[in-house]
């Protein structure tokens, strides 16, 4: 069976986007506005409010960077075993809720704001992975592209809220980081009250004999899953970091430090609205297709960075391509992995396919790091151009082969 | 699903909504800053700088702990030498921040806008020469970072060096071009050219000597941060991290540039603040309580006698 057969079943239009893929959309939007609010202030509380020095946010910074991938895999397992997805969802969410409290609590001591920050970016690694499943598993297979187009897209705009709220309650508050932290933990505890409320799970029989860590690990074995991870992996490798870019666009146009946070917030517009037309152009013309004219709008983002336009139409280009990318690519992946994966192994495997391209991404800012290092900015991204554009090949013979 | 139960759930999200609401909303509202509970008042003879609840004020370098001159300016950081005072406004909510140079009666000579957190502020003893340094997001090396920019105004030819990152910089002799170079914590030298910083590298905190003119800065020795010159320009006063590793903390120490040799001082507290010589046997610096606010300590430059607290509920000292 060709992947692209798989990929082009029957389509019910819009109509597939059930009331559960809102209701988690509506979930992710809540928790969206709660957690980007902290992500807005986190490093003005820091700087400003703690007044802590670089080393220190250093240590704070690194303590939770990987720590989740691990429990990522783990929470996938558990919600496959119990089957009870929405259970493990539910306390990813609830524990990044709590943590929001925790920032209050923590004080000035770097470690427990550590701790905290693990907690939160924790309880995320939770529920990513039984979130997507439930998507999956509650949609029919030929209108996966147009559900997490629409979840990402209702994700999208909570993260372009949650900012904008952060900075009215700072107003309001007389420039109180405390009260912050506690809208966003009552925004976020929203979010759990509408998910328990809300969202239906998709409890399959419980198997007669539970899933075991072999058989989760006996999905590696499953060539077509294999392949997936694989080419997540490749393409995640291929990925250098929103940082970079940024950064790579300040330096060349010589932009003000104050447009870094707007080069996120133009990125994360276009995105949200795009996600959804570009799962339903999915839906229709097949994922593969759609997610490597995402990769490609990435090759052209680095070529530009060094190309031939300048001023603001390249950061107007650029951050439009970028914006093309993550729409066309990070939903869209998850719907080309979802119907591939047995349902009774649903979350565990896009739980190790997040993981996959999760880490492949972490080594390859280490890498982009070394490569602008030895060689200058302008060389490396032109090979990060070259690495996505063998990422894509290969992805293409891996993903579009015969079983 | 029923309509019944649909309406219940309906009613259950509200509810939850409306309270949770609640919360925030009263939480925020009564989040009113607390006003300073410090005695204004005309301070007379030496006087020390400092912020008192973010506001610029004075007190009495003999009697700190009577009354203080407030003012109305707002500085997250500050600095006064030589007759200029170097303000890093706060960053607003809805407001960026910018550092404002005033001048005698706190008039203002001019304001630079600035994006990042304000994290120091010096000026040279002339007053000519004016350095920041700010916190900024997202502009680091490693993605997700946090990294800093430090820059130098020069008053007298209006010459602005937005960052140090500009300049050339060597270590043991060979430049290094290492986009990971982070600069903090500037200190200038009597004749408003030369200076002393922080400069941070591979893992590296390296005390460094700049030449403003040559857009120079070279490192002189490692595990150096936050350096301030002494008035006489012979020592310099700065935080060491404990064992090399700053999750230790840092301890306040003084070092002859000549003989690069190393006093740890009486303060054994972990100190995160870039110190100021207020004549050339005594430092000042503030420390954070427990409960996030800082007072202002002294402690003598030799390593002898105690810490002894100058000013309760401040910040930023700076001998006037």
């Amino acid at each position: 069976m060709y992947l692209s057969t798989i990929d082009r079943p029957k389509t019910g239009g819009w109509k597939g986007v059930n009331a559960t893929v809102f209701a988690l959309g509506a979930v992710s939007l809540v928790t969206d506005v709660s957690s980007e609010m902290v992500t807005a202030v986190l490093p003005l509380y820091l700087v400003v409010g703690l007044q802590l020095s670089p080393a220190a946010y250093g240590v704070v910074d690194g303590v939770y960077t990987g720590a989740t991938t691990l429990l990522r895999l783990v929470g996938g397992y558990l919600a496959d075993r119990t089957t009870k997805r929405k259970a493990v969802a539910a306390l990813g969410y609830g524990l990044s809720a709590v943590a929001k409290l925790g920032l209050l609590a923590a004080g000035t001591s770097t470690a427990l704001l550590g701790a905290v920050i693990t907690a939160d970016r924790a309880g995320k690694g939770l529920r990513t992975a039984p979130r997507d499943a439930l998507i999956t598993l509650s949609t029919p297979a030929g209108d996966l592209g147009r559900a997490f187009g629409v979840h990402r897209a209702m994700d999208g705009i909570g993260a372009f809220i949650g900012p904008l709220v952060a900075l009215a309650v700072l107003a309001a508050a007389a420039e109180s980081f405390d009260a912050v932290f506690v809208t966003s933990f009552c925004v976020a505890a929203l979010g759990v009250v509408i998910l328990v409320v809300f969202v239906r799970d998709h409890r399959s029989a419980v198997p007669t004999s539970p899933v075991r860590p072999a058989a989760a690990a006996g999905l590696l074995r499953d060539k077509q899953v294999r392949r997936l991870v694989l080419a997540a992996s490749v393409l995640g490798l291929a990925t250098i970091g929103d940082g970079f870019v940024y950064l790579l666009l300040q330096k060349r146009e010589g932009l003000a430090f104050g447009w870094f946070p707007l080069l996120a917030v133009g990125t994360s517009l276009v995105y949200l609205l795009l996600a959804a037309p570009l799962g339903a152009l999915a839906d229709r013309v097949g994922r593969l297709p759609v997610v490597l004219g995402g990769y490609g709008a990435l090759i052209a983002v680095y070529l530009l960075i060094f190309g031939p336009l300048g001023g603001w139409p390249l950061v107007a280009a650029v951050l439009v391509l970028y914006g093309v990318f993550y729409a066309a690519t990070d939903g869209v992946l998850m719907a080309l992995a979802g119907p591939v994966l047995p349902e009774e192994l649903r979350t565990t495997g896009i739980a190790l396919i997040q993981s996959g391209q999760a880490l492949a991404y972490l080594g390859s800012s280490v890498l982009f790091g070394l490569a602008w290092q030895f060689w200058g900015p302008e060389t490396a991204t032109r090979l990060a151009a070259v690495g996505v554009a063998l990422a894509l090949a290969a992805t293409a013979a891996l993903l579009g082969r015969r079983r | 699903m029923t309509a019944a139960s649909t309406r219940a759930r309906i009613t259950v999200t509200a509810v939850a909504a409306v309270l949770l609401g609640g919360v925030a909303v009263g939480y925020t509202a009564l989040s009113a800053p607390p006003e300073p509970d410090v005695e204004s008042g005309a301070v007379t003879g030496p006087r020390v700088q400092v912020l008192t609840n973010g506001r610029l004020s004075a007190v009495s370098r003999t009697d700190p702990s009577g009354p203080r001159e407030v003012t109305e300016e707002r500085c997250d950081r500050a600095y006064t030498a030589g007759g200029t005072t170097a303000c890093l406004r706060p960053v607003g909510a809805l407001k960026a921040g910018e550092l404002a140079v005033l001048g005698p009666g706190q008039r203002e000579l001019v304001t630079v806008p600035l994006t990042g957190f304000p994290n120091r502020a010096r000026v040279s003893a002339s007053g000519r020469m004016v350095a920041w340094t700010l916190f900024v997001d997202g502009h680091s090396y490693a993605a997700n970072g946090f990294s800093t920019a430090t820059g130098i105004l020069d008053l007298k030819t209006g010459t602005q060096v937005a960052s140090l990152e500009e300049f050339t910089s060597s270590v043991d002799g060979r430049p290094v071009q290492a986009a990971d170079r982070n600069y903090w914590g500037v200190t200038f030298s009597a004749d408003d050219n030369r200076f002393y910083a922080t400069m941070s590298t591979g893992g590296h905190r390296y005390l460094v000597e700049g030449d403003f003119a040559a857009r120079t800065v070279k490192a002189l020795a490692d595990n150096v941060e936050c350096p301030s010159l002494s008035p006489d320009g012979r020592r310099i006063a700065y935080k060491a991290a404990v064992g090399g590793d700053p999750q230790q903390g840092w301890r306040l120490s003084t070092m002859d540039l000549a003989t690069r040799e190393v006093t740890p001082l009486a303060e054994t507290r972990s100190v995160d603040d870039q110190p100021t010589w207020l004549d050339e046997n005594t430092i000042a610096y503030g420390v954070q309580r427990g409960d996030g606010v800082n007072d202002v300590w002294t402690v003598p430059a030799d390593a002898t006698g105690a810490p002894d607290v100058l000013a309760r509920e401040a910040n930023s000292p700076a001998p006037l």
